[in-house]
């Protein structure tokens, strides 16, 4: 047979066939469900007398609306209330399992899934919600879709969606101390533009990748949909099997040494064709800081806001035209050419369906350890799931974030979208963890944002300002 | 099903249009998240754009002149960020019938056409005739034929292009694809049946 992608095989496998529109008709081997982009989707399903078709292969929780604080129900917010309990009456009609927020299981979707070994190479994956390609870390093909697909995929569990093209994005050399998952996936969006990927499917791979965790893994391929990729993968290998062994959801024993086999086989083929390729030079990306109003808009931390009058820089936003540019520094209040670093912050947040992680509290914690935030910023440390919250418990980091004066808080998605308690006030400008700048992302119309690694908003929670954590790490 | 494909077919748009200015201009602000917090799309349409119209008092949207527009002119990367389905939802619900722009986000143009909202891209050029003529007389009648792959305004045509699935999918209909995804559901058991990780390894 001749080479093929991993997205290629993974798609000709859950082909179910070519519909009269032309699309494809996609097998949905895992689907994952949240309060927020499903009620809907399950009137509609009421309003036709469908029912789901494979419970079996749908898992719910809730994550974008839980307060991180006090968890306590009924809800404040009766909104939220509302949420919460039609999930939970949609669950219990339909039979699909939900780790609400009784459960150890709970957290945001993207960070549970992998944690439970639901996720799995091979995997066709949608859910509602944009950082679905989250799951590509695992080399799983995982899709964001909206509450009618929803709907679709609870129905037939299966999808209309046109093929995608795959760029193989190759990280050379190694990462420097201080240097991240997250530096790396700005660094790449910067290259290629917040709509570079459109069409596309990105498969990272390279030395630099190899050698990232799982938790960075899905860091970079979280952010895959920021660079307007769909998708993105990394082929699945020695570190992901490792990840997935012994995970609840994950086979054992014998069936898991078939399944590591065909895990295998489903990774790219050497020579397999690329509809295009990109290579990024690992050793040369230094800690990143956006100073905009996209994921686009970034900078190394020792480099300057760019300045629409002076001409355009390589490393200039392969989609920043000078309006843009002038839009966003207008928003955020920022001078052209001024350095990022020293940018004062008013909070830092870490947190995110992109970094909240066990290793990512790790590298935030190894950074505030045994420091003092600066006395004007908010600070809040913010585990992706329960199960994330008890290990990082285990090992003490809720210590070492509190004696830093971060607040420690429960699982949920908090301070990234506004849509629980946790968000920004007036012009506050915020280091965050999280995916996106968007103007009003993080619930204050005129709220700022500067995303950064983990390492790096603790750095600057320490500072009180935009701070090289390469010069704070030891 | 209330209605069959037939009844669902969508080919011609017409109406005045309005125009706003921008690339990547985000589903976040199309529609803030504090509106996502409903278990229903009810109501949406009057929070469109709610923020940058009250940060911009020269938004197209908050200028009576372009009140009952059905066709919505964009730059590039319209509806990027998250897969919300709220904002193709708010722009139906205020009253647009059919965007046109450089380009779409993939999953807002997947949202939008899975709710009969056609998206269309035309050329720099094409746009920028489209948002001039508005500009310059907001009552500007168009028409955007699927069919045609044209907008005539005002007596001028610009092509627009859509892939091909989504023009099937609005001039035949099908563009609500439970029914057609559920047409053959034995061949979904079978691609099922074939998955080592279904069968548990």
């Amino acid at each position: 047979m001749s080479r093929r992608t991993l997205l290629q095989k993974v798609w000709d496998l859950h082909t179910v066939r070519r519909l009269p529109t032309g699309q494809t008709q996609l097998f949905i081997g895992l689907h994952l469900i949240h309060e927020v982009t499903t009620p809907q989707a399950f009137d509609m399903l009421r309003a036709r007398g469908a029912g789901v078709a494979f419970p079996e292969r749908t898992y719910a929780t809730v994550d974008h609306i839980v307060p991180t604080r006090d968890q306590g129900r009924p809800f404040a917010d009766e909104l939220a209330e509302q949420m919460m309990a039609a999930l939970e009456r949609n669950c219990r009609e339909f039979g699909i399992r939900f780790a609400d927020l009784g459960s150890d299981r709970q957290g945001i979707v993207h960070v549970i899934g992998p944690e439970l070994g639901l996720t799995q190479p091979g995997m066709t994956i949608a859910c509602g919600d944009s950082h679905t390609s989250t799951h590509g870390a695992f080399g799983a093909v995982a899709f964001g879709i909206g509450t009618s697909q929803v709907r679709d995929v609870l129905a037939s569990q299966s999808l209309a969606i046109d093929p995608l093209k795959v760029r193989r994005i190759t990280v050379s050399g190694t990462l420097g101390p201080g240097v991240y998952a997250k530096d790396v996936i700005l660094e790449i969006i910067a290259r290629l533009g917040v709509k570079g990927g459109v069409g596309f499917a990105y498969e990272y791979g390279g030395p630099a990748i190899e050698q990232m965790s799982m938790d960075e893994r899905m860091t970079v391929c979280n952010m895959s949909i920021e660079g307007g990729a769909r998708a993105g993968y990394v082929n699945p290998d020695e570190t992901t099997f490792r990840y997935l062994a012994g995970r609840p959801f994950a086979p054992e024993g014998d069936a898991f040494e078939r399944a590591k086999q065909w895990w295998a086989s489903m990774a790219s083929d050497d020579g397999a064709p690329y509809d295009d390729e990109v290579v990024i030079d690992g050793d040369a990306i230094e800690p990143r800081v956006t100073w905009g109003i996209n994921p686009g808009q970034s900078v190394g931390v020792s480099e300057r806001i760019p300045d629409p009058g002076a001409s355009a820089t390589e490393e200039a936003q392969a989609d920043a035209d000078a309006g843009a540019l002038g839009e966003a520094l207008d928003f955020m209040g920022f001078a052209a050419g001024a350095p990022i670093a020293g940018t004062k912050v008013d909070v830092a947040f870490v947190g995110s369906c992109t970094n909240s992680r066990l290793t990512d509290l790790r590298e935030a914690a190894r950074v505030v350890r045994g420091q003092r935030i600066a006395p004007h910023v908010r600070a809040l440390a913010v585990p992706g799931s329960k199960a994330v919250r008890q290990a990082a418990e285990a090992e003490g980091l809720h210590e070492v974030f509190l004696e830093a004066g971060f607040e420690w808080r429960g699982a949920g998605c908090s301070m990234c979208l506004a849509m629980n308690p946790d968000r920004l006030n007036g012009r506050e400008v915020c280091a965050s963890s999280s995916n996106r700048n968007f103007k009003g992302r993080q619930g204050s119309p005129t709220g700022r944002t500067l995303l950064m690694s983990p390492a790096m908003v603790a750095a600057a929670a320490v500072s009180g300002e935009v701070t090289d954590v390469r010069r704070m790490l030891g | 099903m209330a209605t069959s494909s037939a009844d669902r077919r969508i080919d011609r748009i017409s109406g005045t249009a309005i125009p706003l200015r921008g690339n990547n201009i985000d589903t976040d602000r199309i529609i803030p998240a504090r509106y996502l917090k409903a278990i229903t799309f009810e109501g949406l349409g009057e929070h469109v754009f709610e923020d940058d119209r009250a940060s911009m008092p020269d938004h197209p949207f908050e200028n009576p002149a372009y009140a009952g527009a059905s066709i919505l002119v964009v730059n590039e990367n319209f509806g990027s960020g998250s897969s919300r389905e709220h904002a193709p939802q708010a722009l139906k619900r205020w009253g647009i019938g059919a965007c046109v722009g450089e380009s779409f986000s993939e999953i807002f143009l997947g949202n939008a056409t899975t709710i009969g909202l056609p998206c269309a891209t035309a050329d720099a050029e094409g746009v920028e005739r489209l948002m001039a003529s508005a500009e310059g007389n907001p009552r500007t009648h168009l028409t955007l034929s699927v069919a045609g792959g044209r907008v005539e305004a005002g007596g001028h045509f610009v092509p627009i292009r859509m892939p091909d699935a989504v023009r099937e999918a609005l001039l035949s209909g099908q563009w609500d694809a439970t029914a057609l995804l559920l047409d053959r559901f034995d061949e979904v058991r079978a691609v099922s049946a074939r998955l080592p990780y279904v069968a548990g390894f």
